[in-house]
């Protein structure tokens, strides 16, 4: 077996093994009164063992392909998503040791997976580095960034528990909708997966010429049905559907259907399974999270942020000037990804200061703590596919 | 001023919420409150107190968190509306031109594109009102940093040993009772809490453990470096402080450095290089299938020259400084200057050949090269054949009024007009030679010149930057970063201990934040010492949190 499929067993490995882990976190959650409890230790136990045991596989992955390609596997969007959960999970690990509660982990690794389940969605062909990349810096500030997104992202796994617990679902309300909303919104990552995923078991194929926005001749190959044309679009695969309607250059359609396929495919998940349980999704997760203390949930959000933000701003910025110094002459040039790393920059600036002065805690911290992971995975998925500055990858 | 006097007879500054001796609430907020508001020690703070002058008041507004937050908000929304279309600087012509920019927001974006430009926001970040925006939050974190950061140290600094009861019954860890030997204990608990390397004072029966004050001055440290980081990006705009220059340099060039009197460079080739499966490793053959070409290498390679110091203006005896590779990542540096490989132009015209042949026999006599850089007036090819350049049009755009037409100075599409002279034709022949175009504007000619050949070279562009502000700027993230650290890892614990009137002891702990490990410790001091438990005052689950056996096995 050489590296590199070695490398890839090894990620398979990890994957299963948080499936595991979280089976086992949610036996100890189960079993339990509160989170003292006996049960909670001893499952837990087990489910750190094995989230442990999926880590050191998915750090194995991380290794074999550094030593396969010579870089540090972080130059793509299936690599970087792919580092990114693994982070995630070893903060989530880290916060186990620091409160020894199952929680954490119950919750942090199936946002994991969906986050592992995304990134191998993306071409996972180990490429050499374009010139921009040949740099230690790729390895410093890529890696360091991640984690810091990573630690703060734990304060949104706490946030997401405290609201869950919290928030009335008998009674309608602004919250209980937006809460749903988080729900739905992990569905419609699912729906991206399952539909990527069989389109491309059936080998659907659709190729098409096009101009582009610098009037160039173009083409671009759709693995979806075309709901939208790129530019001036010509057809060259025989027998696949028109697109409904051609998209003006700026627009890159292919991104567009695939969108809109995912949210196609993650409404009609989440009406299924609303329909077959006859429950909000919120209300089929809150036993999960009820036996949490709120009290606790805060301090851990709380704490990710004050161990996060450091990390953040070192990696995701003073970093990131240093090597915008060394490759682009200027530590700071207004690219969108800079700008969004210095949005959720100020936005957890934001969020210190008005738990500190204005005593946001509790249930505002938490609706805070779940927006900020909304702008980092903002940043991750909408920058570099949609915006497309400097950083765009893939 | 007027000032508070506490019941213990202490004179407090007006705005005060917690007696500075013994810290007995005094205001009638702090008192309705079941906990103490621990945030700056209950010390009255400059904005609380001034409330009267113009002074007071913008003082006032800069101080309020409430606007800090708003501050940092809207420059949060405002950087975010700059990403919806690239900004000037990113479109084709960099925004130089403003009818060109229009016209691009317009062409590519439609009625939002030029709505959006016409509001301003496709220069966002260097427009008066962002700025604005960044300066009151410069402006903001001066003040609030004084108007807090002093009153808190002045208060931590003379913080009394044994403060009124009602002062621990306010924290939110405390505890009380009866104990065997009170004496024992809090000797005890001293022991435990030096142990825990806690800072211990005693007087009158009470005790303070303190550890980490050091701690409550991150936020003011790193507020600190963010105005010394501001104010080297304000530097940027004093002339001599920043230079930003680009230019293009040809292969075997020499050109004066842009931006850089005195230095000069050669360029001795460009390189450009691909992945092929031939040169790279076979782990990457799958992707370069997949993507195509891939660039590996952008390369220029220079020798660069400095005129000596006090040389004449103008002198030509540069001294070659040092020959370099400038690769993307590797800039050029050199006296404070970084010079990048940005930009370039493969196979730009150099020199063209052509040949001299009459148009019927086909029979050449001679052929000539035309530098691009250099040409000639005239062009002997001996035999009485000459070849004279009566213009030379670069970059040939077609004619205007019948006259030719160069759009730049740069050779993209070079075009001749020659008059050639035989020994058949001594009056000589006019002809118009571009790229796949000869025209003989004054009648048939019996000669025409044929192209033979053309010689090329590539052309890199490069980036010449000077920046004195990043001594600054470097020196005001470092700052920065120290307070974050320092706020951020490092906690400000305190204990309160003491004997109270009817033989019990009381307890109270507080600290800035991370309140489980500041448990934890008063747990290890609780159980060493014999103190009465504690409870969170704050954590209304915990009475049912309590470890319990709910399951047997």
């Amino acid at each position: 077996m050489n590296l590199v499929d070695l490398s890839g067993n090894l990620l398979f490995t990890a994957f299963i093994a948080y499936l595991a882990g979280t089976i086992l976190f949610g036996g100890a959650v189960k079993g339990s009164k509160n989170e003292a409890s006996a049960s909670n230790k001893r499952w837990g136990k087990l489910g750190i063992t094995v989230t442990i045991i999926g880590f050191l596989a998915h750090l194995g992955y991380f290794i074999t392909r550094w030593m396969a390609s010579g870089h540090a596997p972080v130059s793509n969007m299936f690599e970087f998503t792919t580092a990114f959960g693994m982070l995630l999970v070893g903060a989530a690990i880290l916060f186990y040791f620091l409160y020894k509660t199952p929680l954490v982990g119950l919750f942090a690794l199936p946002i994991a997976l969906v986050i592992l389940g995304y990134a191998a969605m993306f071409p996972r062909d180990i490429q050499p580095l374009i010139p921009a990349l040949q740099s230690h810096w790729l390895t410093i500030h890529v890696i360091t960034a991640a984690l810091g997104e990573a630690i703060l992202a734990i304060s949104a796994v706490v946030g997401l528990i405290y609201l869950l617990k919290n928030i009335d679902l008998t009674k309608k309300s602004k919250e209980r909708k937006w809460l749903e909303f988080i729900m739905y919104t992990l569905v419609v990552v699912l729906g991206f997966i399952v539909i990527t995923v069989g389109f491309r078991a059936a080998g659907y194929e659709a190729a098409f010429d096009y101009v582009d926005k610098n009037d160039m001749q173009a083409e671009v190959v759709y693995h979806m049905p075309p709901l939208f044309g790129m530019n001036e679009y010509n057809a060259k695969t025989e027998g696949t559907m028109d697109p409904l309607a051609e998209m003006p250059p700026i627009i890159n359609a292919k991104t567009l259907t695939t969108f809109t396929w995912s949210v196609i495919a993650g409404t009609i998940l989440y009406f299924l399974i609303r329909l077959i349980t006859r429950r909000r999704i919120a209300e089929l997760v809150k036993p999960l999270a009820v036996k949490a203390n709120s009290q606790l949930m805060d301090e851990i959000g709380y704490r990710s942020v004050l161990i996060g933000f450091p990390v953040f701003t070192l990696g995701a910025l003073i970093f990131a000037m240093i090597w915008a110094h060394e490759a682009w002459s200027r530590f700071w040039g207004w690219d969108p990804k800079e700008v969004w790393a210095l949005i959720t920059w100020l936005f957890y600036a934001a969020y210190l200061h008005l738990r500190l002065s204005r005593g946001w805690e509790g249930r505002k911290s938490a609706w805070l703590a779940v927006i900020g992971f909304a702008i980092i995975m903002f940043n991750l998925v909408a920058v570099n596919l949609v915006i497309a500055g400097l950083h765009s990858y893939a | 001023m007027s000032s508070i006097k506490c019941e213990c007879g202490h004179l407090n500054p007006e705005g005060t919420d917690i007696c500075q001796n013994c810290g007995r609430p005094l205001s009638t907020e702090e008192k309705s409150k079941k906990l103490a508001d621990m945030r700056y020690d209950g010390a009255a703070i400059r904005s609380k107190t001034h409330q009267r002058t113009v002074v007071d008041k913008i003082w006032n507004f800069f101080s309020s968190v409430k606007i800090g937050v708003s501050i940092i908000i809207a420059i949060l929304v405002a950087a975010a509306v700059g990403t919806i279309l690239p900004q000037v600087f990113y479109i084709p012509g960099g925004g130089a031109n403003e009818a060109q920019t229009a016209q691009y927001y317009e062409d590519n974006y439609g009625i939002f594109g030029q709505i959006y430009n016409a509001l301003g926001l496709s220069d966002l970040y260097g427009s008066w009102w962002f700025m604005t925006l960044v300066g009151m939050l410069g402006i903001s974190l001066v003040v609030v940093s004084l108007d807090r950061g002093i009153p808190l140290y002045k208060s931590l600094k003379n913080q009394r040993v044994d403060r009124h009861p009602s002062f621990l019954k306010r924290q939110r860890l405390y505890g009380e009772g009866q104990v065997d030997d009170p004496d024992a204990v809090m000797k005890k608990a001293a022991e435990k809490l030096k142990e825990q390397r806690y800072n211990i004072r005693e007087k009158n029966g009470a005790l303070l453990a303190e550890k980490g004050r050091w701690a409550r001055w991150g936020p003011y440290v790193n507020h600190l470096g963010l105005i010394i980081f501001l104010f080297g990006v304000m530097l940027r705009a004093l002339p001599g402080f920043y230079v930003d220059e680009s230019m293009w340099i040809r292969e075997g060039e020499i050109l004066a450095v842009k931006g850089a009197p005195g230095l000069y460079l050669e360029n001795k080739g460009f390189t450009f290089d691909v992945y092929t499966q031939e040169n790279t490793d076979e782990v990457f053959s799958e992707a370069i299938d997949r993507v195509g070409t891939v660039a590996s290498n952008y390369q220029t390679d220079v020798a660069l020259y400095e005129t000596p110091e006090g040389a004449l203006p103008g002198s030509t005896n540069a001294e070659l400084v040092k020959e370099y590779s400038i690769v993307v990542n590797k800039p050029l540096k050199h006296e404070g200057f970084h010079i990048f490989q940005m930009d370039f132009k493969l196979d730009e015209l150099s020199a063209m050949t052509f040949a001299l042949e009459n148009k019927e026999t086909g029979e050449s006599l001679g052929e000539l090269t035309v530098n691009l850089d250099d040409p000639q007036k005239d062009y002997d090819l001996g035999n009485g054949a000459k070849v004279e350049l009566l213009d030379y049009y670069p970059d040939f755009d077609g004619f205007e009024n019948g006259e030719p037409q160069t759009k730049t100075p740069v050779p993209n599409n070079p075009a001749f007009l020659f008059k050639m002279t035989t020994p058949e034709t001594p009056e000589g022949e006019t002809s118009f030679v571009a790229i796949r175009q000869t025209l003989e504007p004054l009648g048939e000619n019996t000669h025409k010149l044929a192209f033979q050949k053309a010689e090329t070279r590539d052309v890199s562009g490069l980036t010449i930057r000077k920046d004195k502000t990043i001594p600054v700027i470097v020196l005001g993230g470092t700052i920065f970063m120290i307070g974050l650290v320092q706020g951020s890892y490092f906690n400000h614990r305190r204990f309160w201990i003491r004997k109270s009137e009817n033989g019990q002891v009381m307890v109270a702990g507080h600290t800035s934040k991370n309140w489980v490990a500041l448990q934890r410790e008063l747990d290890a001091v609780t159980e060493y010492a014999g103190l009465p438990a504690y409870t969170d005052q704050r954590d209304k689950e915990a009475q049912t949190d309590k470890p319990e056996g709910d399951s047997k096995s």
